[in-house]
């Protein structure tokens, strides 16, 4: 084999005389911290599918008794924990946003580097003490991921420990949200106006702010349950005066919104996908950048949307439920200007369009079924059904699942300056879109039908949906399998590529990959706008 | 790699925790006014057991000690250090008063059978019993706050008295002032809602 | 972005004491007027006081008045959603209790 010249590896480059330990845990490099929080959210993301794997094979028959009760809501709570908490919600913003944010304003880091690298240790210490919680005390936590009480205040499960690893986890994602806000406000480079930041960067900037604003009641929220618990503080305790209702108010307050922190951040990726992909100007920036702003503002004006059946007056279902349509509508811009920008392009089908694609029809499908919720009268007939279930994992795991796919396929190469093989990525995404299909869409069936989500068993009636969606999730987890498999090995194995393989506009692509550790040797001056290809070169 | 700090980033980056503050107390004052609606006569009856004496002084206590926070950056500012540490110490001492009245009231509460989960709470009409609970988990809170901001505003004295914060660079003192305001705007809005609700 | 200058606006002690005069008048009238009978207005008039002297404490003691229009929006904005946040769930709790 030819001596091939050393490969720069930029800021992977191992550091002289460092621990390589201590180089990664204590850099406070964006970059590193980057790739530190996408290991720990991929590991998490692992756990959370095994428990999901092992809740559909209890579900595959009815009456079988593979997991006991107990167990069972344990897990169906675990599985909602770790994926909203430790998977999703950091999921694009702390792993790519990290790595990216400042490459693409022309900054060299972050606005607070030691920030960010607290921000990173207390998802480690709020993940650990959320897996610490499933083997103390009574077991881990079986009220579902919401908490409510009064069942949250009484049961003797690990409440306690589980709010305090959200109130923790709670901080890192505040943290995280207050550098992006200061880093994008302050370090933009010269000619980077705010009308030329690419729309991932905008997505972020959104996404942050909800982050500052909305996670802090998720914080009290967290308090006054183990207030509850270990002060018998009695706040919602009906038999003292308190309204259970007001806790839902509290939880939900955020818990909304917090949907939002994990849909912009995945559709920021497929804005800046989209024109790279189709070779053409994204059709209305303008609106597209308005409009994550208007989903973050209008996202948390409608939270009661989840309480329509709770008990709340008339008055706040009609209210509640006319804003929610208003939300749909920014995200209907973004599907339509994607589809605009599409249209007449010069279309190269590489990978990551292709998953970006699959987020456009799932993300679809999702949002409309949301529509069906949003309307109080019919939601309540599918309130607490697995017309639900099937809704939030259609936008959820088929919208920001797929966009961190899409996002991992767009900017492998830049971050390890390989290409993975493009064929496995081609059939790994067949397989994973027909899976999550097969796994959800019975679910829309089954929740119209009458089934109820989080039982343990069911009736008969529903045996061929649940069995179809347990088949579904074998075949999803394999394409994932194939997926993560073909991006691991290619880390090592990979065709090396030069600074710019897709041929992409924005500041990331002018470096080298991956990346210089101080990103760019000099400062940039910005001319050109994030999707304006004429005179980009390609360098694969 | 260049090495120029951000002013006005560093200021901004402390505004935006404050906000976080403000909408974490925010969910307790949600609690307050949805059961200050619900219970309004309770409220006032419940109201008659604070203490306005001890509940007054900590007020002008604690926009005294704003007063001299800000009285203190003016100092620095001024180059005069010896006023700057002194006034911050003065902060730093009605802060510890404020707590220790805190105290006194809470003892006060205790000794009359008034805590959270107490069997006594029980007994007393439902408005009268969250008021309760909603005045320990607010003034509670504050307290804690009360705490870290004294912790925070001792440790930068210590960086003033040692140069690393001065005339020209004082972001960390102003940041510093700008989470015991805070702490102080909190109070402004607890007074009224647990002392002059009687 | 250009290096913004720091802010050469220095509060003096005088001014502070002014401000400090004025909270502690709005203090003591917000006391003396709670002990006056009038029903639903007296919570209206103590949290109005109230709001006064935040206003006070954030625009001059935390110098947000002579700060730039961004960190002002934001403030702004950050009380708006705690407004809202109270506000909705007013749409609740006012029919149902």
């Amino acid at each position: 084999m030819d001596q091939a010249p050393p490969r720069n590896l930029g800021f992977l480059t191992p550091q002289a005389g460092k621990n390589t330990l201590l180089s990664w845990i204590g850099s406070t490099d964006h970059k590193r911290i980057g790739l530190l929080y996408m290991a720990c959210i991929l590991t998490m993301f692992a756990v959370g599918v095994g428990i999901g794997l092992t809740l559909r094979l209890k579900l595959i028959t009815p009456g079988n008794h593979l997991l006991a009760p107990q167990t069972y809501n344990a897990l169906f709570t675990l599985h909602g924990v770790i994926m909203i908490f430790m998977v999703v919600i950091p999921s694009i913003p702390a792993s790519f946003g990290n790595i990216f944010l400042p490459l693409q304003i022309g900054a060299e880091d972050v606005s607070f580097p030691r920030l960010n690298l607290f921000s990173w240790w207390l998802y480690v210490l709020g993940s650990s003490l959320a897996l610490i919680s499933i083997f103390t005390g009574n077991g881990p936590p079986d009220t579902g991921w919401t908490f409510y009480v009064p069942f949250s205040a009484k049961t003797t499960t690990n409440v306690s420990l589980a709010v305090i690893a959200v109130f923790v986890l709670g901080f890192s994602s505040i943290l995280t949200g207050l550098n992006f806000i200061t880093t994008i406000h302050r370090l933009r480079a010269p000619g980077m106006t705010w009308g030329k930041m690419p729309l991932f960067t905008w997505s972020l900037y959104a996404t942050a702010w909800i982050q500052v604003l909305v996670t802090p009641v998720l914080g009290i929220t967290a308090m006054l349950i183990f207030a509850e618990r270990v002060l018998n503080l009695g706040l919602f305790d009906p038999g003292r005066g308190g309204d259970p209702l007001l806790y839902q108010h509290l939880f939900w307050i955020y818990s909304h919104p917090a949907v939002y922190i994990m849909i912009l951040p995945a559709m920021g990726v497929i804005s800046d996908i989209v024109p790279v992909f189709a070779r053409k100007q994204i059709f209305g920036y303008k609106m597209i950048a308005f409009s994550s702003l208007a989903i973050a503002f209008a996202g948390s004006l409608v939270w009661a949307h989840h309480m329509f059946t709770s008990g709340m007056s008339d008055l706040a279902i009609w209210v509640f439920s006319l804003l929610t349509f208003i939300v749909a509508i920014p995200s209907a811009i973004k599907v339509f200007n994607w589809v605009a920008t599409l249209h007449r392009g010069a279309i190269a089908l590489e990978p990551p369009l292709l998953y970006a694609l699959g987020f456009i029809f799932m993300f679809s499908v999702g949002g409309l079924t949301g529509l069906v919720q949003g309307a109080a009268g019919t939601d309540i007939h599918v309130h607490d059904t697995y017309f639900i279930v099937g809704h939030f994992h259609y936008v959820i795991f088929g919208g920001t699942g797929l966009g961190m796919f899409a996002a991992m396929h767009y900017w492998f190469p830049k971050i390890f300056g390989r290409m993975y093989d493009k064929t496995k990525a081609f059939i790994s995404f067949w397989i994973i879109l027909v899976g999550m299909n097969l796994l959800y869409f019975p679910m829309f069936v089954l929740g119209l039908e009458g089934m109820p989500r989080r039982y343990y068993d069911y009736l008969p009636q529903y045996a061929t949906g649940q069995f179809l969606s347990t088949v579904g999730s074998w075949i999803l987890a394999a394409g994932m399998a194939i997926m993560f498999a073909n991006l691991i090995a290619s880390i090592r194995n990979g065709r090396p590529v030069g600074s710019n393989p897709w041929g992409g506009a924005s500041l990331e692509w002018s470096v080298s990959s991956p990346p210089p550790a101080n990103n760019f040797t000099t400062e940039p001056v910005v001319t050109r706008g994030p999707y304006d290809f004429d005179g980009v070169v390609v360098d694969d | 790699m260049t090495e120029h700090k951000d002013y006005a980033g560093s200021k901004m980056g402390m505004w935006l925790f404050l906000f976080t503050e403000i909408l974490l107390f925010g969910g307790l004052f949600l609690l307050y006014s949805a059961y200050l609606h619900r219970y309004p006569g309770e409220f006032h009856e419940a109201g008659k057991t604070e203490n306005l004496v001890l509940g007054g002084a900590n007020t002008v206590i604690l926009i005294g000690s704003s007063f001299t926070v800000a009285l203190s950056i003016t100092a620095l500012r001024l180059g005069k250090i010896k006023h700057c540490l002194i006034l911050l110490g003065l902060t730093v001492v009605l802060a510890l008063s404020f707590l220790v009245n805190k105290f006194f009231e809470w003892s006060a509460k205790f000794s009359q059978g008034i805590y959270p989960g107490s069997e006594h709470m029980k007994t007393l009409p439902a408005g009268e019993n969250v008021f309760n609970s909603l005045y320990f988990a607010m003034t509670g809170l504050h307290g804690l706050h009360v705490i870290i901001g004294s912790v925070l505003l001792s440790v930068v004295a210590v960086f003033v008295a040692r140069g690393r914060v001065n005339r020209d660079d004082f972001v960390i003192l102003e940041n510093a002032g700008l989470y015991w305001h805070l702490v102080d705007l909190i109070w402004i809005f607890l007074f009224p809602l647990f002392y002059l609700i009687a | 972005m250009e290096h913004e200058s720091k802010s050469p606006h220095i509060l003096s002690y005088g001014f502070l004491t002014g401000i400090f005069a004025v909270l502690m008048v709005l203090t003591a009238t917000t006391i003396i007027v709670s002990r006056i009978e009038l029903g639903f207005m007296n919570v209206v008039v103590a949290l109005s006081v109230a709001s006064a002297k935040a206003a006070l404490v954030v625009f001059f003691f935390m110098h947000l008045k002579y700060e730039n229009w961004t960190l002002k929006i934001m403030v702004l904005l950050a009380f708006v959603l705690l407004a809202i946040c109270i506000g909705f769930t007013f749409f609740d709790i006012g029919p149902r209790t």
